[in-house]
């Protein structure tokens, strides 16, 4: 029943032939820029900048004590990271352009190189995405069992207090930096032109860019381990920011450079969604996954500037001498506080909703039913984009700012939990009279539900301000954001992963040790972060170094569980490269039998995406629905008779087999 | 199973989300058992709760604020246990019954399974009735006298009603607090000593970066930043130590900044400060004069502090001495 859209201008079918030709390339493949020379362009950068900032400020006294030259350090990471930028290739256009000259044709490549280059393919991007996210994310969980380690005793020390508080700020630091990411980079990045109907993203050097930069973002911030550490945690308070030593330039720079990729990422999604979508995905066809994409890339471009700005202050503060955050000089370090938090709360839901929409993404498929109150679900998420700008202040609650106005930050806070309460409403909507199968995604979804309401419901007794008096600044605050980042995203995350791997890369991933995966990683997450809501509630704040001696077996259950939860991403990473690389098994087309339009391409998905734009039909949750149409026309069937495609190829989706007919469907319960 | 009886049964009430606060709908017997096994197990876990742990919350009753944080605690557990309860045992059930299997019923899609406008109207309206409750239970536990313990600012609003109330001052520095006593001369020690049955006003500020008062079992927080005067109120009514804990990172000794405060009776206490005041008297005649902020000796590195009505860039070092024309 397709539509003959053969003649339509603007959707040329290529065929096997990639609208681009290859240019012609001269000299050798290793002298095109990639990887290798972003790295060197990073150390001559820095060298220069380094050089450079001695030079013009080499003579003036160093107010920390340290015989570091904070402008130098400044100068250097930023030079280092243009050098980075320069080196992978990503000023080649722009550069290009401004002199008037025509940019190189972009080569449309297929061998494994063109992961380590400046590409425009949005899935190889996404792909560049998940190995950057689960990099800085085994990064920091290695840190956060070294503060693990040092507290396994109140008072006897594995590290000294200098290096303790410099894993902490690290710890929290990159895991920030890598949640801003975490989805809507590789999952975000990679499927929303799919999900959309799309060949491409808006602006796909953009989005590359964003990419490289945020890698910067990784190599600038553990930047601050040569230079000492910084001793304020992820937050960066001021006063103590101003004193600390030259590790605080490369939290400020690091920060700063990871800002500027989140809202290159912003904008470049926002565009697609907004205009790349197929004909016929009406914005109440649109996947709720890419609501919640949309959702967030309005907080990351909102937001985030707020962050650039007060990193920019920090920075002049630091090396020009200016005084934003210096009291007795006319600042205020209430600045920096309502600066950090008017990004870092909304921050907080650029992590959260995707989580959301990955989770609600992946139900129907797994319940065979349709999304239940879609409309509700979109309207919520972006309720809480909206919201999230207004609650800044209830991290300041003790604070003394504006103390007055502590009630109605609280009205805000609460206010925020209706929009978030529709994740509940519709997941456990969708679950009724479901038929649900439980493979590994389908575990993380309950996973990520049963943890984000532990840590939804604590969020509500640190909105209530009386309470807040005891628990604020608590191992107590601590165990709830790890619950919801942690225990709602990363959750989301991995089942995600295990979703959409077998699209991506076109292997199965073992399903016997997804589960051990899943079943280790929610027990001993529990197991890991729920003691430390008493921990807190019993008066241990957070980021210290010492405690009181009646805290210890609590502690230790944590920490041993800790440790185990580190073990259980160690089957995630067996898993990996035992079903990618060394024993891998082709994944069908459509392993998970879902209508979702990403799904009804070939796999590995072509460069181009789609053989014709497809034309969109409905949303992709009409399951349970025998006479539904396909959720889009693929228009394979002009091919056919034309000969390009043979008629397997152009089996329409919405014909799916019951999955229990299917051979390899398996009813086993979630027990091992 | 109960699942294949019911398959032709969808209809109007299919999609019963909620098994929390939500009466059930008419034919869907699924929702009435939910709710059976939801109000059983509330009924029994919530009074089980509020008699048996709710005493033990800590930070316990020392002071007027901690104990009214615990019964705000108490209060909001006793909400949030039939909510946790409601999703957990309706994915609990979920799990148990909705698994698919061999020949089992496929669930039935349409516009009814997608969207059901009395389920979602009144998840609506109960969640927002609930949340504008919590709100505003807790502004009304807020704006009692006394404020909740929690820093107010220079200017607070939420006062003790009794008119005896005894300033002290906590000043945060990296990395120790001390504390001054401004109605016995001013004199400064890292003895915390505080009168039980007295409201209290401590008076918290900063010399260097952002720390945080937290005086644990009085039920006291309150962040000290550099020349800023944080008031936060209390009235001890248990005799007893607590513990100080800087609750604000503040450099690599924070895990270290902590002391222990102790309420005594009023007698003891005037005893204490009398004596205290007067084998200090030599410090305190070195200090600068009492004031709610001091801001550091910009003149040179000797660590001294200046009150805020005295211009600290003056050319002459005037260590505690007030200096013409600063008012």
């Amino acid at each position: 029943m397709a539509i003959d859209i053969t003649e339509t201008p603007g959707t040329d079918f290529p065929g096997e032939t990639p609208i681009h030709q290859p240019a012609m390339r001269r000299g050798s493949e290793w002298l095109r820029p990639h990887m290798g020379w972003a790295v060197v362009g990073a150390v001559v950068g820095y060298l220069l900048g380094h050089w450079f900032g001695n030079i013009i400020y080499g003579q003036n006294t160093v107010p920390q004590n340290t015989g570091q030259n904070n402008v130098a350090i400044v100068l250097g990471l930023a030079f280092g990271v243009a050098g980075w930028l320069a080196g992978i290739g990503a000023l080649t256009y722009p550069l290009a352009k401004l002199v008037g000259r025509e940019p190189p044709p972009p080569v449309p490549e297929t061998g494994w190189m063109r992961y380590f280059r400046y590409t425009e393919d949005h899935k190889v991007v996404g792909m560049q995405y998940l190995i950057g996210v689960l990099t800085f994310l085994f990064t920091g969980g290695l840190l956060a069992m070294a503060i693990r380690t040092q507290l396994l005793s109140p008072t006897t020390h594995v590290f000294g207090p200098d290096t303790y508080i410099a894993i902490v700020g690290e710890h929290g630091t990159i895991m920030m930096m890598m949640a801003t990411s975490a989805v809507v980079g590789p999952l975000g990045n990679w499927l929303t032109p799919l999900m959309i109907g799309s060949r491409r993203m808006a602006f796909p050097r953009l989005e590359s860019f964003s990419f490289w930069i945020f890698s910067a973002g990784y190599l600038v911030i553990l930047s601050a381990l040569a230079f000492g550490g910084f001793p304020t945690g992820w937050t960066g308070y001021a006063p103590l920011q101003t004193q600390a030593s030259g590790g605080m330039d490369s939290y400020l720079v690091g920060f700063a450079v990871i800002g500027i990729g989140m809202i290159a990422a912003g904008f470049n999604l926002a565009c697609t969604i907004i205009n790349y979508r197929a004909p016929g995905m009406t914005w109440s066809r649109v996947p709720i996954f890419v609501w919640a994409v949309l959702a967030t890339c309005a907080l990351l471009t909102l937001a985030t500037p707020s962050l650039l700005a007060a990193g920019y202050f920090g920075i002049l503060d630091r090396t020009a001498q200016t005084a934003f955050f210096v009291t007795e000089h006319g600042g205020s370090s209430f600045l920096w506080q309502n600066l950090f938090w008017f990004f870092g709360h909304p921050e907080v839901y650029i992590m959260a909703l995707p989580g959301f929409g990955l989770v609600m993404e992946m139900l129907p498929v797994f319940t065979r039913k349709p999304l239940f109150a879609y409309r509700v679900a979109a309207a919520g998420m972006i309720g809480v984009a909206l919201l999230s700008f207004f609650v800044w202040q209830h991290h300041l609650f003790q604070s003394g700012i504006n103390p007055d106005m502590r009630p109605l930050f609280m009205l805000t806070t609460e206010l925020i939990s209706i929009p978030t309460g529709f994740l509940f409403l519709v997941t456990l909507g969708t679950l009724w009279k479901a038929k649900i199968r439980f493979d590994a995604p389908m575990l993380f979804i309950l996973g990520m539900m049963f943890n984000f309401l532990i840590g939804g419901i604590t969020g509500v007794f640190l909105s209530d301000v009386p309470v807040d008096v005891t628990v604020h600044g608590s191992f107590f605050v601590m165990a709830h954001f790890h619950y919801t980042i942690m225990g709602g995203l990363i959750f989301a995350l991995f089942g995600g992963l295990y979703f959409y791997l077998p699209k991506m890369t076109g292997k199965t991933m073992n399903r016997k040790l997804s589960i051990w995966h899943f079943w280790t990683f929610f027990i001993f997450f529990n197991l890991t972060f729920f003691p430390l809501f008493l921990v807190g509630l019993l008066g241990q704040p957070r980021r210290v170094f010492e405690y009181a001696p009646n805290l210890q077996t609590l502690n230790d259950i944590s920490s041993v569980s800790a440790f185990l939860l580190g073990a259980s991403f160690l089957i995630f990473i067996v898993n990996f490269v035992w079903s990618q690389w060394i024993n891998p098994t082709k994944s069908p087309d459509n392993p998970w039998n879902s209508l979702g339009l990403e799904w009804q391409t070939p796999t590995p998905v072509p460069w181009y995406n789609f053989e014709r734009i497809p034309v969109v039909n409905s949303d992709p949750y009409h399951y349970g629905e025998p006479g539904a149409l396909p959720v889009a026309d693929l228009g394979r069937e002009p091919l056919v008779t034309a000969g390009v495609v043979s008629k397997e190829e152009a089996v329409q989706p919405g014909e799916l087999e019951s999955p229990d007919d299917t051979d390899d469907f398996d009813p086993r319960p979630p027990i091992l | 199973m109960s699942v294949a009886a019911e398959g032709g049964a969808v209809s109007e009430g299919s999609g019963a989300p909620q098994g929390t606060d939500e009466p059930p709908r008419k034919e869907a017997s699924h929702g009435w058992r939910l709710f059976a096994i939801w109000l059983v197990l509330s009924a029994i876990v919530d009074p089980l709760y509020y008699i048996f742990a709710g005493p033990h919350i800590p930070p316990g009753r020392m002071s007027s604020t901690a104990g009214g944080a615990v019964f705000d605690f108490n209060i909001l557990i006793v909400l949030a246990i039939p909510v946790m309860i409601g999703v957990w045992v309706y994915m609990a059930y979920a799990i148990i019954q909705w698994r698919a299997s061999k020949g089992g019923p496929e669930p039935e899609g349409g516009p009814l399974a997608a969207n059901n406008f009395k389920i979602q109207t009144s998840w609506i309206t109960i969640t927002t009735v609930l949340v504008l409750f919590l709100a505003g239970f807790g502004t009304y536990e807020l704006v009692q006298p006394e404020g909740a313990g929690g820093g107010q600012g220079p200017n607070p609003i939420w006062t003790p009603t009794s008119n005896t109330v005894l300033p002290i001052q906590v000043i945060g520095q990296q990395w120790k607090f001390t504390y001054r006593y401004p109605t016995f001369g001013g004199f400064e020690t890292t003895q915390l000593v505080v009168p039980q049955g007295v409201s209290i006003a401590f008076h918290v500020t900063s010399l260097d970066v952002i720390h945080d008062f937290w005086a644990y079992q009085l039920g006291v927080k309150a962040d000290a930043n550099p020349n800023q005067d944080n008031v936060a109120f209390t009235t001890p009514y248990q005799l007893g130590s607590f513990v100080v804990r800087c609750d604000e990172l503040c450099g690599i000794w924070h895990g270290a900044m902590y002391n222990n405060g102790a309420v005594v009776t009023k007698d003891q206490f005037e005893v204490w400060a009398q004596t205290t005041e007067k084998a200090l008297a030599a410090n305190t005649k070195l200090l600068p004069p009492f004031a709610y902020t001091y801001t550091p000796d910009a003149n040179g590195a000797d660590g001294g502090y200046y009150p805020d009505n005295v211009d600290p860039y003056s050319k002459v070092e005037t260590y505690g001495a007030t200096q013409p024309g600063s008012g």
